[in-house]
């Protein structure tokens, strides 16, 4: 069973069940939206976890870094939150198919409080209650000090804080200045963009889940499985040399993987046409560049096809197109993983000499 | 409100404003420059960039590992070459290990694996490690100078300099 696990945990596969199962999510989310199944959720989770928890390894493992603690109240929180919003959501989109007003725009529920005192109180209690929990938590688990910081030497392995292991474990299938710079820019300006994109009004107020669906499943998409889930990989699943660890593994910093990994280019001249990689650096790389542009080219008339007729109309020509460029390098992440774990492959565009690197 | 006036007339007005932005002025300048002197620390870890690593054959082949810690240089010896490598891993820079039963760097950030000479050939690494230069003195001890870098994707590893024929 533990040996199951282990095997299966490895990122491609886990990978690609949660990828699954989100897609379930999306698709069955009537049943999932229910209590029966939140209360099996939290206990199946619950179980589970406490499960793990009982393999001496696994617990080592997650004792030997505090950062562990906060994210299994992450997995909890998150799950919560993302059931809740879903659960809400369906119960006003039922009120809505029935012929009603969503739960929010009941008239017992329209009354109006004061910002002040209301609102602000309770902030404060909220403050309050969080101070005395950090400092409780700081006072019960104490922070490791290591030793001096020597510029020659790094811990193995050399892990970011945990909210950034998601960042972390994209920086393994890309150029630093892809993952480290351009992507979490993106991030950034994508999330600051969305309210100047999303001109829905439906969902104002209220919980909904079919009004919204689109824009509910991308944004699901981009927090769950890219960036809750990276989190996890990260903190769980690597340990010495960022490799792959099941989580009932013990972390031998001498296992060995054999990753021979490969750019495009190689696999186009060398593999493919038997001959030497050519000087001209335009040349070698015309299969990574046309596979870049078709990716854009091709991609994006397909997606107009399937998303066009709805979205162009409503949100106007900059908005969708700003829209679709920012769903087409989100998937860019997904892609890269999927090409390095089937076909080994480094960079698709290699250019060294001007650190160009995709 | 108060009634007091100043009997100022407008010369007299313009001087203390001049004195004003003039005051005001070398405040905030002296601030600035406060604020730029904190920028350049006091104290400067900067070992010297340049050591004797002592005679070629000294050294065995392979990966020698003696000044990693003391310059974050490794020495590589092969057949009838004899190089110096950064220990800077060259996807983000993190410290890569030596792994001698693998016969491989490993990269604990990232998990960018090289070649013992120093090729990349796992992970995200998008080049090999740098090379420094490399000389001998009249005594016959190696120089290795880290001010000069020569890198692999720019053809530079067979410049002279690079290495020492041994």
């Amino acid at each position: 069973m533990k040996n199951i696990i282990d095997m299966i945990m490895a990122p491609e596969y886990s990978f690609t069940a949660v990828v699954v199962l989100f897609i379930l999510m999306i698709k069955y989310v009537d049943k999932i939206a229910t209590k029966k199944f939140g209360y099996s959720l939290l206990l199946g989770m619950t179980v589970f976890i406490g499960w793990l928890f009982t393999d001496n390894v696994f617990r080592l493992n997650f004792f030997a870094t505090n950062d562990n603690v906060p994210i299994i109240f992450l997995v909890f929180l998150v799950v919560w939150s993302c059931w809740f919003s879903l659960y809400k959501g369906i119960q006003n989109d039922n009120r809505i198919a029935a012929g009603g007003v969503p739960l929010e725009a009941e008239p017992e529920n329209r009354e109006k409080v004061w910002s002040w005192p209301n609102l602000v109180y309770t902030e404060l209690f909220a403050i309050i209650a969080c101070t005395i929990f950090l400092i409780v938590w700081a006072i019960v688990f104490k922070s490791p000090l290591e030793e001096p910081a020597n510029p020659t030497w790094a811990p193995n392995p050399a892990k970011a804080p945990w909210y950034f292991l998601g960042l972390q474990e994209m920086l393994v299938y890309f150029d630093p200045w892809l993952a480290g710079v351009l992507l979490p820019g993106l991030i950034i300006v994508g999330l600051v963009a969305i309210p100047y994109m999303d001109v829905n009004p439906k969902g104002n107020g209220y919980y909904t889940f079919r009004e919204r669906k689109f824009a509910i499943t991308t944004f699901l998409f981009g927090w769950l499985v890219l960036w809750v889930f990276l989190i996890i990989i990260g903190t769980f699943l690597r340990g010495p040399n960022w490799v792959y660890y099941g989580p009932f593994e013990v972390w031998d910093a001498h296992k060995v993987l054999a990753a021979n990994n490969v750019n495009i280019s190689e696999y186009f001249w060398i593999k493919l046409l038997n001959q030497g990689l050519p000087k001209n650096i335009l040349v070698r790389e015309i299969a990574g560049i046309i596979m870049t542009v078709g990716y854009f080219v091709v991609g994006i008339p397909l997606f107009n096809k399937f998303f066009g007729n709805k979205y162009l109309k409503r949100m106007g020509m900059i908005r969708y197109y700003l829209m679709v460029m920012l769903i087409f390098m989100t998937l860019t992440l997904p892609i890269k993983m999927y090409l390095r774990w089937s076909i080994n492959l480094k960079y698709i565009i290699f250019m060294p000499e001007f650190e160009f690197n995709i | 409100m108060s009634e007091t006036r100043l009997n100022l007339n407008r010369r007299e007005f313009f001087s203390y404003l001049a004195v004003g932005w003039i005051t005001f002025g070398a405040a905030v300048a002296g601030m600035a420059s406060l604020v730029f002197r904190f920028l350049y620390p006091n104290v400067v870890f900067e070992p010297p960039m340049d050591f004797i690593a002592g005679r070629p054959d000294e050294y065995e082949l392979g990966v020698d590992e003696r000044w990693k810690n003391v310059y974050g240089v490794w020495i590589f010896k092969e057949e009838g070459r004899f190089v110096a490598m950064s220990n800077i891993c060259t996807h983000l820079g993190c410290v890569p290990t030596w792994l001698p039963a693998e016969n491989k760097f490993k990269c604990p950030c990232h998990g960018s694996g090289y070649y013992p000479n120093g090729i990349n050939f796992e992970g995200p690494a998008p080049r090999p490690l740098e090379r420094f230069k490399v000389s001998l003195n009249s005594e016959g001890k190696v120089i290795v100078d880290k001010s000069k870098i020569y890198r692999y994707e720019k053809g530079e590893w067979n410049y002279p300099g690079a290495f020492i024929s041994v």
